[in-house]
């Protein structure tokens, strides 16, 4: 397993990586819920009750409502973009809706609830700082609630919100409420999530989504869009250790910066700063970072999610495929490493299958050498190893790689612990891979 | 070593700041991993931005990527001006397609309405052809339509441009998979988040140039399907309809014969950002007739090529 014992950290004279005081101004969110639990009338709400709708999408809504021969206005037609979804009233692919608040705002990728899309899920929950799960307050927790739970634990979601919806149709009783909140509770817990907040909603009549109900007196917590105004985000890639993954030398030859040499990236966790010793993996030339470009001048410090410009005071070769770490918390440089991998294709994968692997800015051949389980997303553990990984599916493998790569495991890191498996001869992308051992 | 505290603006995370910070990664990606990129460049705001972008992305290197604008020959001056003396002062390469040269040879056909936007889709597959472009950089927004909602930021056509919504790649992470098949190329989009009021507040903060339609001016206008039109060669007015002098303002700029102005009187960024506050109506509902002929408008010329 990854080694996850704390490294020593740099000398105490230094300052640690302060932990981010702002709170950031985007939030990247998902939704998660089963077929009819209301997700698109919830995202609907949102974007309706935020303002982030306006006259026009409002009208062409009222018409399409009323040539299907509703009264209500549908606010899931919002949502559902195209015209397959619309004539057979489903979604079939990821849409990411905008709305924001003078705090903050927000990025939802709305994700189909249907069994055989959990491809879409897993895409949405790839980059989500926040999940909301719905629940229908009538059913509780199902089958697909602790698939779609078991998805956000495993790639690593950092919040979950368990929003317990139709409240309306059990007549707000508290009682309800709080039986589903504690099955979820328990099932989180069993999936190692931390602790959440549970909302009771009725996304139709928006109690508790943007403003406060009057039919739940006995519920004191936030509405969903107060929390999602205030929940801290965007800590756990600050404090995480320094990765700069390279994507390309800039070297103008111009004029004006006849010998420039910067390596253009995006600090992909932690805090860059000048003056910090580094070393490029895989290739292990070590330097020292000597200045952080911006088109707006220098700057002291870049970090997570910031694109900057790096100089180096030696000439060392470390160009696109890179990672740039300080010596004392490297990834690890690594030719065969341990993986979960979620299968997106409809072509199964058996062992021995040569592959493609992006991970960062790095591509490599690969062969997938064993499958060594599959992933019981009830548990999260995993069972006897199948013959073949299905569409949907999510197992263990072995890895051998053609080449290097620096590696984080991605419980230690999400932002360098992720990687694609691409097909090699039509480079589709085959699989989600996180990292569990190297 | 000294440690180095952090300056307030070092640790910035405004919300525009990592729209920026997106983009400029997306197209720092793509340029590394494809061999012949093009960005598609109208003169509107939105590939202002994009090339603003671009030019960030690759500073102090100059941009190693050629534009290209689909010409539907319905230009307002106004454009073309800006579109030039940008190209001329930034040292840009620019490969011009222009409709009327496909007309004129028969491989379109002049639309019984006059209007040109939806042949725009062949000059530029024709174009892309040509050049073996095979990574185009396009402004376009996934909040401007539903079926844009549901594209990704690197976004394969086949080898007839087309787009088909139920064979898009998962786009995991911030890993973009841009790989293709010889003839193939991929729609790169790095506004995809951005939202109309993102952009004009970043052309505010960045002092990005636009054309100066965008902002209040007097003009011969019509009235048709509830907006106003400009008066011109082509489409119109037509017979009933009353030309009148107006203060307007366009939000968009596309074919000038059917992109509509909405009356304003904003004449500079502030009082534009003002007006985008209080407005109730999308940019495209108020400006583009073509989006209106039906529910899936966008979706159809999307699967035919259109940017």
């Amino acid at each position: 397993m990854a080694d996850l014992t704390p490294r020593p950290g740099k000398q105490v004279s230094e300052p640690m990586p302060r932990p981010c005081k702002q709170v950031s101004g985007l939030l990247r969110l998902t939704t998660a819920g089963s077929v009819d639990d209301g997700k698109s009338t919830l995202v609907g709400r949102l974007l309706h009750d935020t303002q982030s709708i306006l006259a026009d999408q409002l009208a062409a809504v009222d018409r399409a409502t009323r040539a299907r021969g509703g009264s209500q206005l549908d606010l899931a037609l919002f949502t559902d973009g195209l015209r397959a979804e619309r004539e057979q009233g489903i979604t079939i692919d990821v849409a990411y809706r905008y709305f924001a608040t003078p705090t903050r705002k927000f990025i939802l990728a709305d994700c189909p609830g249907h069994v055989q899309y959990t491809r879409n899920t897993v895409t949405g929950a790839s980059t989500a700082e926040l999940a909301v799960v719905l629940v229908d307050a009538r059913n509780g927790v199902v089958e697909q609630t602790r698939r779609h739970l078991a998805v956000m634990a495993f790639l690593r979601v950092p919040h979950v919100v368990l929003a317990v919806n139709k409240m309306d149709l059990v007549g707000f009783a508290e009682p309800t409420f709080r039986g589903i909140e504690s099955q979820f509770t328990a099932a989180a817990s069993a999936l190692g999530m931390p602790e959440m907040v549970s909302v009771p909603i009725s996304a139709l009549h928006g109690d508790n989504v943007v403003t406060r109900s009057e039919s739940t007196p006995w519920y004191h917590g936030p509405t969903l869009l107060e929390h999602l105004e205030t929940v801290p985000i965007g800590r756990e890639a600050v404090a995480e250790p320094m990765r700069f993954p390279v994507q390309l030398v800039l070297r103008p030859r111009t004029a004006d910066y006849p010998d420039y040499r910067g390596l253009a990236g995006q600090v992909a966790s932690g805090v860059l700063e000048r003056g910090d010793e580094v070393v490029a993996l895989p290739s292990g030339a070590r330097s020292t970072v000597t200045g952080i470009d911006t088109p707006d001048g220098p700057v002291l410090q870049a970090a997570a999610g910031q694109s900057v410009t790096v100089l180096l005071g030696d000439e060392i070769d470390a160009g696109r495929g890179e990672v740039l770490a300080r010596p004392e918390q490297t990834p690890r440089v690594v030719t065969e490493l341990d993986a979960d991998l979620c299968w997106l294709s409809e072509q199964p994968l058996r062992p021995g299958a040569r592959v493609l692997i992006k991970h960062g800015t790095r591509t490599v051949g690969a062969i997938v050498a064993a499958l060594t389980g599959r992933l019981d997303l009830d548990t999260l553990r995993h069972r006897e190893p199948p013959a073949m990984l299905q569409l949907n599916e999510i197992g263990g493998a072995h890895i051998r790689l053609a080449g290097l790569l620096a590696v984080d495991s991605y419980a230690s890191n999400r932002h360098t612990g992720g990687f694609l498996v691409i097909d090699t001869a039509n480079g589709n992308t085959l699989a989600a891979g996180l990292v569990t051992a190297a | 070593m000294t440690a180095t505290m952090a300056s307030p603006a070092a640790v910035d995370v405004d919300h525009l700041a990592a729209l920026e910070s997106e983009a400029v990664h997306i197209i720092r990606e793509v340029i590394a991993e494809f061999d012949r990129p093009v960005l598609l460049f109208s003169g509107g705001k939105d590939s202002a931005v994009l090339l603003h972008l671009a030019r960030r992305a690759m500073h102090p290197a100059p941009l190693p990527v050629p534009l290209l604008h689909v010409d539907t020959g319905h230009n307002f001056p106004e454009v073309i001006a800006y579109r030039d003396q940008l190209v001329s002062d930034l040292g840009l390469r620019l490969h011009v397609a222009a409709v009327q040269d496909w007309i004129d040879d028969g491989r379109l056909t002049e639309r019984p309405d006059g209007t040109r936007n939806p042949l725009q889709t062949v000059p530029l597959l024709d174009t892309i052809a040509e050049h073996r472009f095979d990574a185009v950089f396009g402004g376009a927004r996934r909040d401007e339509d539903r079926a844009r909602a549901k594209e990704r930021i690197v976004s394969l056509r086949d080898a007839f441009g087309g787009w088909d919504p139920r064979r898009q790649r998962p786009e995991l992470w911030n890993l973009y998979n841009g790989r293709h098949a010889v003839g193939e190329h991929a729609r790169i989009f790095p506004l995809s988040n951005w939202t109309e009021l993102d952009v004009w507040t970043y052309v505010a903060r960045r002092e990005v140039p636009v054309p100066s339609i965008y902002f209040a001016h007097e003009r011969e206008v019509f009235a048709r399907d509830g907006m106003w039109l400009t008066a011109g060669e082509w489409g119109g007015p037509r017979n009933g309809e009353q030309v009148v002098t107006k203060s307007v303002r366009y939000r968009t700029v596309g074919d000038a014969s059917c992109t509509g102005a909405v009356e304003s009187s904003a004449v500079t960024i502030d009082e534009v950002l003002a007006e985008l506050a209080t407005s109730r109506i999308t940019e495209r509902g108020a400006t583009r007739a073509d989006d209106r002929l039906s529910e899936a408008a966008m979706e159809d010329r999307k699967r035919e090529g259109y940017f």
